[in-house]
């Protein structure tokens, strides 16, 4: 078989993968190795695959993604620090056929946003809730996050992290697959093309139950940041692994419909 | 004639906005307003027009959803008391910066922190100054009765949705909690979707369509010369209402030589207050401020040059009399008189307060 050419190669016919037409043509801002550009790039080709641009909105939030509505082609809101949940059933309540999702860091998510995620997943809004946890706040230099882990130097916790202190890093997802409003809670990771492929079918996924209107779909990417963990994308990848994945392992918690009425009516009032 | 009812101040806050074609009510109990979501459950406008009623979890979410409720062109509200309203100022603040309508109806009780329960004016300064940071305005209109409860909801969406802006309708704990005649408005149908798309589809975020750029509802401009271009954009709005939307009522003060300044249930206690005063013999008037912000400057100016004095009545340790006291820029006299941590003047108080302060002093 002859060898292919670059003028073939560049054949239209023969092109095997592109970037998403949602994908706007602003240069993306993220450090090289950041985990933020793949998961919106998976967002962007999962409306683009759905056909949906016209009737998607996202919730940006506070922390390094908090401009992401430069990059994808949908319409977007910009919530205040810890409240997309809740900006994103505002939106949805009044507007119930359209695809809403949120996206948040740890800090936002799991800190100063803890009332308004626990209480959106409790409700069972039918919305998309898409969760980087990089274990630190990246935009704001490297501080520790509620998802930093046990000894994890950052520079608010310069000695590591000391549960004495500091208290413990938080599993919210495992939290929140226990709410009855959840119908599909699921842990990702995109450091290989394996896990790419596989967090995009879980978004796609999530999107997909959004049009079913059976709860709340939540996706933890767990995410590098090696910018703010001061090493290189690669040591990044690694240290991601060896210490992040056994205490935020990687698979679904819980996938199916949030509870009915019927179901969750344990025991009839008494008068 | 609209409908002819006997109801409290809160439950007429529900009702107008059924009536008017509000979209959503998002809120968080709190006394003493939480008849307002008592009766918007009760009555479940749901079934009726499509309006959403939703218990949040807190102000701050409830503030939150009117972000995204507002964000997609519709008519959303809330209503809370002064430590609510506190715990939204960072969300009016975002929905001011975004340049959000809504409207958000504050019964105010007496601070400051958990204060009291009991009825309040303490929170002029916070409503009609911003309240949460930023250099932002927010629409305030101050009813007195139960009827501009009435009047007063569908009016706070006219101008949000005029300028972009979230309106506050300030009122408190005696206006929410009182009862009295009223003449409900007729029901106005909740805009359709094509309604929205035509009047606010050049703002709002209805989902991206081929024929325009994708809208961002944000209140974030990092470049420091553009938020500066921003904002003197919002000042020029400011700057138009104070221009077109300043509102008043003038009782008594054609020849009055001194004037009483009252909004809201003060302005009420105050009328007794004039009529008390003109038995006696003293030519004084009342001037009621309904728009707070705008605030009826100009007018107080002009009355100024020709009467000897006012007197800001304020439940509050005197914070209208600031604005007065700008207005009348140092022409005449200006007093204070007003009662703090929930309690509520009597006429005689008033009537006693101008004879020392003004009248004969």
């Amino acid at each position: 078989m002859a060898e292919l050419q670059l003028a073939d190669i560049i054949k239209p016919e023969n092109k095997v993968y592109g970037k998403s037409k949602i994908m706007t043509d602003t240069p993306l801002h993220y450090c090289y190795g950041c985990s933020h550009g793949v998961v919106h790039k998976l967002i962007a080709e999962v409306i683009e695959e759905l056909d949906i641009q016209e009737e998607t909105v996202g919730v940006a939030p506070v922390g390094c993604s908090v401009m992401m509505y430069n990059y994808i082609d949908i319409d977007w809101m910009e919530a205040a620090h810890g409240r997309a949940p809740a900006v994103a059933t505002g939106y949805k309540r009044v507007n119930p056929k359209k695809y809403v999702f949120s996206y948040q860091g740890d800090g936002d998510l799991a800190a100063i946003g803890t009332a308004e995620t626990m209480h959106a997943v409790n409700r069972g809004e039918n919305i998309v809730m898409i969760f980087i946890n990089n274990a630190t706040y990246g935009m704001t230099g490297g501080q520790m996050a509620p998802t930093t882990m046990v000894g994890q130097v950052t520079s608010t916790s310069p000695y590591g992290r000391n549960v004495d202190i500091n208290g413990y890093p938080l599993r919210i997802t495992e939290l929140l697959a226990m709410l009855p409003g959840a119908a599909y809670v699921t842990r990702q990771s995109v450091h290989t093309p394996a896990n790419v492929r596989k967090c995009k079918k879980a978004i796609r996924k999530a999107f997909e139950n959004s049009a079913k209107n059976i709860g709340t779909s939540f996706i933890e990417v767990v995410s590098t940041c090696n910018s703010g963990w001061k090493i290189d994308p690669v040591a990044a990848n690694q240290w991601m692994e060896e210490n992040m994945f056994p205490f935020y392992p990687l698979g679904d918690l819980k996938d199916g419909e949030r509870d009915s009425f019927e179901q969750f009516s344990v025991q009839k009032l008494k008068k | 004639m609209g409908e002819l009812r006997l109801m409290k101040g809160n439950e007429v806050i529900a009702e107008a906005a059924i009536r008017c074609g509000c979209d959503a009510y998002f809120g968080y109990p709190i006394t003493p307003q939480s008849e307002v979501m008592e009766t918007l459950m009760a009555r479940m406008p749901w079934e009726e027009t499509g309006m959403v009623v939703l218990q949040a979890e807190s102000e701050v979410a409830a503030i939150n959803m009117m972000y995204g409720g507002a964000s997609a062109g519709r008519k959303v509200m809330t209503s809370s008391s002064s430590p609510g309203i506190s715990l939204m100022s960072e969300g009016i603040s975002y929905m001011a910066g975004a340049e959000l309508p809504g409207v958000v109806v504050n019964v105010q009780r007496g601070g400051p922190g958990l204060g009291t329960i009991q009825p309040s004016q303490a929170d002029y300064l916070q409503a009609t100054k911003g309240g949460g940071h930023g250099d932002y305005r927010l629409i305030v209109l101050a009813p007195s009765s139960v009827q501009e409860m009435n009047d007063f909801v569908d009016l706070a969406f006219e101008l949000s949705f005029k300028y972009r802006n979230p309106a506050m309708i300030l009122t408190d704990g005696v206006i929410g909690q009182m009862m009295e005649k009223v003449e409900l408005s007729d029901f106005k149908p909740r805009w359709t979707d094509e309604e929205v798309e035509r009047l606010n589809g050049s703002w709002a975020a209805t989902g991206k369509k081929p024929n325009r750029e994708r809208a961002i509802k944000t209140s974030l401009e990092l470049v420091a010369e553009k938020q500066e271009i921003i904002n003197q954009g919002f000042q020029a709005k400011y700057k138009k209402m104070q221009e077109e939307e300043v509102r008043y009522e003038m009782i008594h003060c054609d020849d009055a030589e001194y004037i009483i300044v009252a909004f809201g249930v003060s302005a009420r206690i105050s009328q007794k207050a004039v009529d008390l005063l003109r038995e006696q013999g003293h030519k004084v008037g009342l001037f009621r401020p309904i728009t707070l912000y705008p605030f009826p400057s100009k007018i107080i100016n002009q009355m100024a040059d020709k009467v000897k004095g006012f007197l800001s009545v304020e439940m509050n340790s005197g914070q209208m009399i600031e604005d007065i006291l700008l207005a009348v820029s140092g022409k005449t006299k200006v007093d204070h008189f007003g009662r703090m941590g929930g309690v509520i003047a009597t006429p005689g108080e008033v009537v006693d307060a101008m004879l020392t302060k003004l009248i004969g002093g």
